[in-house]
């Protein structure tokens, strides 16, 4: 019987986890709008705390089972359906980003309490939603496999973030939001424009399809093109960065964390998808390079401006630009005319690695950020003197998520350039270990700014406007540990990122 | 079905008329108008492809088709969006225009390949 | 087939000549109107390219609804005034070349089509009888690819969240200021008095036919909040506080009885999304019919905006 045989299936787990992942943030977002703000924050916990039970047993059941995760949604096959699918990229990244929401709500407590007056208030009903739908949307991404459905998927993530950037309701944040929302908009049409292409020329969306069938040609060329160009202004890649400093600097800190540790690495990930995945073997080495040199921009000029910021927001965002450039050195080094499959999906480990990472440090120097704006009632960096003394936590979770984007043993981040940096060596491409160790030296450039300023005593003792409640600067802590430990990963499940994607790579274009 | 190129040729140059409103021109609400048309090529590009199988039993593939709608939709959303956040920003005081500091500037990647 | 060609290259070149002039309108106001006009000559190419329910959605919402949202805007802003700043010459140069590329990439994989098109229609409508639907792309909407539509309508609300979060944060739970033309004894009340009965039947119509011929939830609902609008800028009923309990449940009610069908379908069905055998056509139904209403209810919505301090105009 169908029905016994499905609820045996969804005992077992695995499979319908899958769609339980996107079920229960729509469901959490339609059950807010009904029942109103007095109830929305406890919604989002509720289904954040799951997400993140279900982001383990999926990783769980990806590691075990050594294989992929798939789910065929409607029960009608590709390349007629839409079928879901969990790989170890997915999990891993699902798991990351469902710990990184959760430590973020717990933050924004204090920020969106939305118990304390008995209407409905506009900002926290805003942001708990808002915080709901994009864990949804990005579990859409990490498990989608039909190129439209993660359009839909881009767009749902696009419009959960801009009413976050603009949550404060300041001219200027309107007009950053605004700026997003067209960058955005481009890149989603554009995006939307390859994906037509890639059906006139295969008629399917589903990567596995597409993966055994797209060849070097035009048509599919072109539309991948397309589709890159749109994914990387979503990304904000150097060129096509200019909305996101004032976006993510603007923002309230919870949802600065959001969109600069979450929301980017969506489309990042779909960039990831396309060329790793979708097509294989499709990325030449000259665009791989390609790719590389807008990395390397983005690093170079975002370290520069980070440099000199004088507002601590600002510099973390531009810090961001400069992060999101690291991400793109995976693929000349994956895609290398030299490189032997173990050598592609160790640099595509790193990189992953690196986003990963990223998240973590990212959302705990944002967290920072807004504590010490809280306590200080600005961040100007110039005006620091004494906060390490007054917040010794708080300033302790920034400095750690530097040493991971600087990247300093045992965190994340070394272990990931690390790994980039080997590939990078055995393949011949010393231009990019250089890039690499000179970003490094950036960043430690920017962070020592900071960390003196805060570490210089002030004058007289300083007076906090507001006292930090400690969970919140536990809270920062935790992620910025987080960050420290995934160097850690080494030893244990770093290699749930063969599982599924290793074959996609190993086959011959 | 001669009248094919001509559709797709037309989708393309809405698309390229779109694109290049969208960048250069200043003002936020033709920026929206101008994602509209370029929206508008992308979907007639889907409608080209479509019916491009026209056959004996097939007037069109209906996945495009099915696919237009839901992006004919997104769109609609957009702009609602797009036209709120421009009449909030000058509500509030700001001038109607996005840029702040630099005009956007194009993306210098013609065609990697 | 001469005449038709004929037709067609006219309807090509009108086209493209009202989306030059969209960009090139002096102010916003005249291109918001070339852009309604434009909308209905998309309509009209649609019809061309045999994709009826892709007309309907675009006369309804593409040209319909978009068309109206951005002649309110460019009629508010003209107010405003705006700064005749031009991009510097480097930009244009370059967007122009970028814009050549794109176009000409575009024209050139849509142009040279591969050996043998492929194309999923022979599975659509080989598995469409099992549903009961006569509708393929209604099949590819709620059966295939029954997520994306799903999700579309989760996009939808967002988007009227994301509109609603721009309200002043004392006006929240208040209503939008929309614009009231009301006259007493006007032409526009009568209209708002004749029309939505008409509008109403027609819409119940269209969405009852899309199961079986070119219609569906999206067309009749946007059918719905146009005569809902309608009926609200005459000043005969009062736009709704977004607060409201009623309009929050129509506002949800298509996605939740939509999720609700699909979630059963793993029980009943095996799938998520999928829909018990036999009973396909009628749960569909169920699914427009809800959908119908959320998507009167959203776009409607959009339209009118964050809600404002009471303002008289």
């Amino acid at each position: 019987m169908p029905g016994v045989a499905a609820l045996s299936d969804a005992a077992m787990g695995q499979p319908s986890l899958l769609v339980l992942a996107i079920v229960l943030p729509v469901t959490g977002v339609l059950l807010s709008i009904v029942a109103g703000g007095r109830y929305v924050e406890a919604i989002a916990f509720v289904v954040l705390l799951s997400g993140l039970v279900i982001a383990i047993f999926i990783f769980d059941g990806v590691w075990r089972g050594g294989r992929e995760l798939t789910y065929v949604v409607g029960g009608w096959r590709p390349p007629l359906g839409i079928m879901l699918r969990a790989d170890g990229l997915s999990a891993l990244m699902m798991s990351t980003m469902a710990v990184v929401i959760c430590v973020v709500g717990v933050f924004a407590h204090a920020d969106f309490n939305s118990r304390l007056e008995a209407a409905e208030t506009r900002s926290p009903f805003v942001f708990w939603i808002m915080l709901v739908a994009v864990s949804g949307a990005m579990n859409m991404i990490f498990l989608g496999g039909d190129l439209f459905t993660l359009y839909v998927a881009l767009e749902l993530l696009t419009f959960a973030a801009v009413p976050l950037v603009c949550l404060s309701g300041s001219a200027e944040t309107i007009r950053a939001a605004m700026r997003y929302l067209l960058f955005a908009l481009l890149g989603s049409i554009l995006y939307l424009g390859g994906t037509a292409l890639l059906y006139g020329s295969h008629a399917t969306m589903d990567f596995a399809v597409l993966s055994q069938q797209a060849h070097l040609e035009p048509a599919t060329l072109i539309a991948a093109v397309l589709m890159t160009i749109g994914l990387l202004a979503k990304t904000a890649l150097f060129p096509l960065h200019l909305w996101l400093p004032p976006a993510h600097a603007g923002a309230p800190a919870a949802a600065s964390a959001i969109l600069s540790s979450v929301v980017v690495k969506g489309s990042f990930f779909l960039v990831v998808r396309l060329w790793f995945d979708a097509l294989p073997g499709m990325l030449t080495p000259a665009g791989a390079q390609l790719l590389g040199a807008l990395g390397a921009s983005a690093i170079a000029f975002g370290s520069v401006v980070a440099l000199q910021q004088k507002r601590l927001k600002l510099l973390i965002a531009y810090s961001t630009v400069a992060q999101i450039g690291y991400l793109f050195l995976m693929f000349p080094i994956a895609f290398n005319a030299a490189a032997t499959p173990a050598q592609s999906s160790e640099a595509l480990t790193g990189g992953m690695l690196q986003a990963m990472s990223h998240m973590t440090a990212k959302a705990a120097m944002f967290m920072a950020a807004g504590l010490i704006y809280t306590a200080l009632g600005h961040d100007r960096i110039a005006d620091l003197g004494g906060t390490a003394r007054a917040l010794p936590m708080t300033m302790l979770a920034f400095a750690i998520g530097g040493v991971c984007l600087i990247g300093l043993p045992p965190s994340g981040g070394f272990l990931a350039k690390w790994l980039l940096m080997r590939a990078a060596v055995e393949t011949g491409q010393w231009p990019w270990v250089v890039v690499m160790l000179a970003g490094g030296l950036f960043t430690s450039g920017y962070m020592f700014i900071v960390l003196s300023r805060a570490l210089q005593p002030s004058g007289e003792f300083l007076k906090l406007g507001a006292a930090l409640p400690k969970y919140r600067e536990a809270a920062a802590l935790t992620l910025a540990l987080l960050s420290l430990l995934l160097g850690f990963v080494a030893l244990g499940p770093l290699d749930v990122l063969q599982v599924g994607s290793g074959t996609m790579m190993a086959a011959p274009g | 079905m001669n009248a094919l190129p001509l559709f797709a040729s037309c989708a393309a140059m809405l698309m390229g008329l779109g694109l290049y409103a969208l960048i250069t021109d200043p003002e936020p609400l033709r920026k929206i108008l101008a994602f509209n048309l370029l929206g508008s090529g992308v979907f007639l590009a889907f409608g080209v492809i479509s019916r491009r199988v026209a056959a004996t039993e097939f007037e069109g593939d209906p996945v495009p088709q099915a696919m237009t709608i839901t992006a004919i939709v997104v769109a609609f959303a957009a702009t609602a969006m797009a036209v709120a956040l421009v009449s909030r920003l000058v509500e509030a005081g700001g001038r109607a225009t996005v840029a702040s500091e630099a005009s956007e500037e194009p993306d210098a990647d013609g065609g990697a390949s | 087939m001469t005449i038709l060609l004929f037709t067609d290259v006219c309807l090509v070149l009108l086209v493209l000549t009202i989306g030059a002039s969209i960009v090139r309108a002096r102010d916003a106001f005249e291109a918001a109107i070339a852009f309604a006009i434009y909308g209905l000559l998309l309509a009209i190419v649609w019809v061309r390219l045999a994709a009826i329910d892709v007309a309907l959605t675009e006369a309804a919402i593409g040209g319909g609804m978009t068309g109206m949202l951005l002649l309110g805007a460019a009629a508010r802003l003209r107010l405003a005034g705006d700064d005749h700043i031009r991009a510097s010459l480097r930009v244009r140069l370059a967007a122009g070349i970028l814009s050549a590329l794109v176009a000409a990439g575009v024209a050139g994989a849509v142009l040279l089509p591969p050996e043998v098109i492929p194309t999923l229609a022979p599975k659509v409508m080989e598995n469409l009888a099992s549903s009961g639907l006569g509708n393929p792309v209604a099949g590819v909407l709620f059966v295939y690819r029954a997520l994306d539509t799903l999700l579309e309508k989760v996009v939808l609300l967002l988007a009227l969240l994301g509109v609603w979060s721009l309200a002043p944060d004392g006006a929240w739970n208040g209503r939008p200021a929309i614009r009231l033309y009301a006259r007493l004894n006007g032409t526009l009340t009568f209209l708002a008095q004749l029309l939505p009965p008409i509008g109403i039947v027609v819409a119940i119509y269209m969405c009852w036919i899309g199961a079986k011929a070119p219609g569906g939830a999206f067309q009749g609902g946007t059918i719905l909040a146009a005569m809902w609008l309608l009926v609200i800028v005459a000043g005969l009923e009062s736009i709704p506080s977004i607060g409201g309990t009623w309009l929050r449940i129509m506002l949800v009610i298509g996605p939740v009885i939509f999720l609700a069908i699909g979630t059963a379908g793993i029980v009943l069905a095996n799938a998520f999304l999928a829909y018990p055998a036999g009973y396909a056509k009628p749960l569909i139904v169920a699914i427009e019919v809800a959908l119908t209403l959320s998507i009167a209810a959203a776009p409607g919505m959009l339209a009118a905006g964050p809600p404002q301090q009471e303002q008289r105009q």
